[in-house]
């Protein structure tokens, strides 16, 4: 049952990226471009999603001690901010302005095989796979600071 | 080249989108993070189960597009940059760059501002950021 509702999720997330015109970079790029051809329509979609979520995750973690399909609601648990989290969120941010894809409208706009796209995924498999494989270059400091 | 302001389409299609975030939470108890998921299915680490849910996730993200066509015809409206060193480095930083620092716009931006997490709420402005110097340096000041 779990299963049937993780590819319900999927496709209700997807069909939420087309409607939206988020998984148009044009519409992206464009956002991103206040001095420019601005459209903010984006800031629609973050605001929708974020209507949505917060109070649906609230009533969730509120109203039950675990999902319905599932042991338990895995919810992030750190506090911390490590340079970590910056530098990556630096780098993603560099590469969804160049771009205009992040991984969600990439994946969602991959069957419609734009030569952009068709490049834009497997590089973006192969950082996701790269990030995974690269040690924590902030761990010997933070280590000697904190423990 | 401009582009359509669709407030409202926009406001529907992020509704949907944190629906199915609330719907993956309540059946699956998972964050719909979509770099989280991604990488997940191939991460040696990853369990077996996690590893299906997260595929099964995907596949329906890559089924919306094809339904889309036969239900409507056509596909979605889009237009995709096609420089092929453009597009190689963009997708190199956003997959390395997402899974290095936890997040993308999905489990950051919209899961995690909504849980109130601090962390979220600052490496979503720090991206945005990023992503709005990148833009105004190459369409305003290298004459792109």
């Amino acid at each position: 049952m779990k299963q049937i509702f993780a590819l319900l999720s999927g496709l209700i997330f997807g069909f939420g990226l087309i409607i939206s015109g988020m998984s148009d970079p044009a519409k992206v790029l464009n956002f991103l471009d206040v001095f420019g051809t601005w459209d903010p329509s984006l800031a629609f979609v973050m605001g929708g999603a974020i209507a949505v979520t917060a109070p649906g995750f609230a009533w969730l973690t509120r109203s039950r001690s675990r999902p319905f399909f599932d042991t338990e609601f895995r919810i992030p648990s750190r506090t911390d901010l490590d340079p970590k989290l910056l530098t990556g969120a630096v780098l993603f941010g560099t590469g969804w302005g160049l771009g205009g894809f992040c991984p969600g409208p990439a994946l969602t706009a991959l069957p419609i095989a734009a030569t952009g796209t068709l490049i834009f995924v497997p590089f973006m498999l192969a950082g996701m796979w790269l990030a995974r494989h690269t040690p924590d270059l902030s761990m010997p400091l933070s280590k000697g600071a904190t423990q | 080249m401009e582009t359509e302001f669709t407030p409202w389409l926009s406001l529907a299609g992020g509704m949907m989108i944190g629906a199915s975030a609330v719907l993956l939470m309540a059946t699956n108890g998972r964050i719909a993070g979509i770099s989280g998921l991604t990488s997940r299915i191939f991460a040696r680490s990853t369990d077996g189960e996690a590893r299906g849910v997260s595929a099964l996730f995907v596949l329906g993200l890559l089924l919306a597009a094809p339904i889309w066509l036969v239900v409507s015809g056509e596909w979605p409206q889009q237009w995709v940059p096609s420089s092929p060193v453009l597009m190689a480095v963009a997708g190199l930083l956003v997959g390395f760059g997402a899974t290095y620092g936890n997040g993308c716009t999905s489990g950051h931006g919209v899961c995690g501002i909504s849980r109130g997490s601090m962390r979220s709420i600052v490496a979503t402005g720090t991206f945005m950021a990023a992503a709005f110097v990148t833009v105004f340096v190459t369409r305003h000041l290298s004459g792109g």
